[in-house]
């Protein structure tokens, strides 16, 4: 045996804090961390939404309903999912398609789907059968990372279970309504998490991006109309379905307009990183407070707010309430909702070529200015990391980060690259200059090193 | 936790994958695979890592092998088998080591972690010890923030790690 324990993913919150009315994400998690089973679920009034829904509701009512919930993307658009789930029924020839749960989780930082496909692999089945009832899909895929091995094995068993049960498969709860999930596991590659390039990947081609349109809720797999979902999403609409819109909207109470709750994550260097399940909305500064602070008595110096793709925000942010719409006004971007913590040790030069250094790398190589601008973001900030910059390097990247950005690729990876490098040259930008060697004059283009 | 399955016992492929020919039961498998899909493409990534689970790696040999199972291109195999940072096109070690190297394990000193796991096998990222035994690669985030730094060894996710917990976790896998 190894003499340290493998890690095992957690909720910090307790059963005694986590109530079925207040948080429908996690209140069926176990204290010692095992799955959840089959018998476990349906005591927890598991599978009661599907039995609900597919006896009475139709495709439309589902969607109404989760159009007034407002339920938004869990993966980090933040797009409406009743809005992405009504592009399946807009022509009534289309054929049935796919419902895809997009359970690749590779954003640095993000560590909330694996909790709830090791331990409660039965909710996101239920969210998929209703989600794939109300997209009149003929069939779901998992698509979960390939290092994701204990997640495999769980939704594995919980998949067994729910065909044996007849939860899965045809005719589900006497309702005429077909449908099957396949777990399908990547093989790396963080690009895999794009919706497009998910796609191509599960049809098993090398995983780039594919334009827009035609949208993929139109013709996606294999050119039938296909559904992604986050993991997370998906877990919500058990609830949505059992309680109602009204319900949703109230969780989050006068938080946020976004309604629900939200699997909220601290990491970096804080004294207790780990994970809550908390009220859409909740300031960043509680969250902070829930993970014990900084560790070693550091200082905030700034914060991701969710994931390696959003923009940095400073200590004066902690204030705002974490939802989609506040923190875009702010300038960077909730993704997933989990902060990664930089302390006031941490020079921002070294943390940008690592972040930049991961964007070059999971490039899919796909569109000329991610898979050639990314790597000469790298060399640059390699160079003014060494103290070894040339004057205008810190242009250069201004520059870079503002030509990687939305709207000039195929799709949003170097975008998501190109945030935290410009607000963090926005906010640090004297830290940028201080690696140009003093004597230096400007290289020639195409001679950055 | 439920059990890990016994793996197939791995089996010795010349280190420049000649003369491979494919398993009966993995052949088998792949065309089981096809069947959960409206084509045969999609098998292709399973049947790579199908192959690699009995041999540990993916030589050259095996990929018209795989595209004659599907039905489907060799160029397509191919260009599927040199994308997934997953499927190794060269033999590895015993034990695959692979270093999350994401933003969070970089704020909890990851690097240092990494530059003790380079200094006690004498390699570096991408390469396989002497002995056989290892192979150290990275990987992007493995979502295991809360446990930063982390890295996998075979199917186990360990973290936090740190230098001086190297020693005796590497004692496990022999």
């Amino acid at each position: 045996m190894s003499p340290i324990p493998r890690y095992h993913s957690r909720l910090r919150q307790t059963p005694a804090e986590r109530r079925a009315e207040s948080h429908p994400l996690t209140w069926r998690l176990r204290e010692d961390g095992r799955r959840v089973t089959l018998d476990d679920y349906l005591a927890g009034d598991g599978y009661a939404a599907v039995r609900e829904v597919l006896g009475e509701g139709t495709p439309e009512t589902v969607i109404a309903t989760m159009k007034a919930a407002n339920v938004r993307g869990r993966g980090g658009a933040g797009f409406s999912a009743g809005t992405k789930w009504s592009l399946t029924l807009t022509g009534d020839d289309l054929p049935r398609g796919y419902l895809v749960c997009n359970a690749d989780e590779m954003e640095p930082g993000t560590f909330k789907d694996r909790v709830l496909m090791e331990q409660l692999p039965h909710l996101l089945i239920e969210g998929m059968i209703l989600g794939g009832f109300a997209n009149r899909s003929r069939q779901g895929y998992i698509f979960l990372r390939g290092e994701y091995r204990e997640a495999a094995r769980a939704l594995a068993r919980a998949l067994e279970e729910a065909r044996d049960a007849d939860w899965l498969g045809p005719d589900i709860a006497g309702s005429g309504f077909d449908f099957d999930i396949a777990l399908h596991t990547g093989a790396g590659r963080y690009i895999c998490g794009e919706e497009t390039a998910l796609i191509s990947s599960l049809e098993g081609h090398r995983a780039n991006p594919r334009a827009k349109p035609p949208f993929p809720g139109q013709s996606g797999a294999w050119g039938k109309p296909t559904v992604v979902n986050n993991v997370e999403t998906l877990c919500n609409v058990p609830g949505v379905m059992r309680h109602g819109a009204d319900w949703y909207q109230a969780l989050s109470g006068s938080l946020s307009e976004d309604g629900g709750t939200k699997l909220y994550g601290v990491s970096g260097r804080v004294a207790r990183p780990g994970l809550w399940e908390l009220p859409m909305g909740t300031p960043a500064g509680e969250l902070l407070e829930r993970a014990g602070g900084l560790s070693d008595g550091r200082r905030l110096k700034a914060w991701l707010p969710g994931g390696a793709s959003t923009g940095f925000l400073l200590p004066e942010h902690l204030s705002l309430a974490l939802d989609f719409d506040t923190i875009g006004d702010a300038g960077s971007r909730l993704g997933t909702g989990l902060l990664t913590v930089v302390p006031d040790d941490q020079p921002m030069v070294p943390l940008l070529r690592n972040l930049e250094a991961f964007f070059a790398r999971e490039s899919c190589g796909w569109c000329t200015p991610c898979r050639d601008g990314l790597p000469w973001t790298v060399r640059l900030l390699a160079a003014l990391e060494r103290g070894e910059g040339e004057p205008g390097d810190v242009t250069l990247l201004e520059d870079l980060a503002r030509d990687l950005g939305p709207g000039r690729t195929f799709c949003a990876h170097a975008p998501g690259a190109a945030m935290p490098l410009a607000s963090a040259l926005a906010h640090f930008r004297d830290e940028f200059t201080a690696g140009i060697a003093p004597s230096r004059t400007p290289r020639a283009v195409g001679e950055e090193g | 936790m439920p059990e890990t399955p016994t793996p197939p016992p791995r089996a010795p492929i010349a280190s420049d994958g000649g003369g491979f020919a494919l398993d009966t039961a993995d052949r088998q498998a792949m065309r089981r695979e096809r069947d959960h899909y409206e084509q045969p493409q999609a098998a292709c990534i399973e049947a790579l890592k199908i192959v690699q689970r009995r041999h540990g790696w993916v030589p050259d040999g095996a990929i018209p092998a795989i595209a004659e199972a599907l039905g489907i291109g060799v160029a397509e195999v191919e260009g599927v088998a040199t994308f997934y940072s997953l499927i190794f096109r060269r033999p590895v070690g015993r034990h695959v080591i692979l270093v999350c190297d994401s933003s969070s394990c970089f704020l909890c000193g990851v690097e240092a972690l990494r530059a003790a796991l380079e200094a006690r096998l004498a390699i570096g990222l991408g390469e396989t010890t002497v002995d056989g035994r290892f192979t150290l690669l990275p990987v992007c985030c493995l979502g295991a923030c809360d446990g930063a730094p982390a890295l996998m060894i075979d199917d186990d996710t360990y973290g936090p790690v740190s230098p001086d917990d190297l020693a005796s976790l590497l004692e496990a896998y022999p």
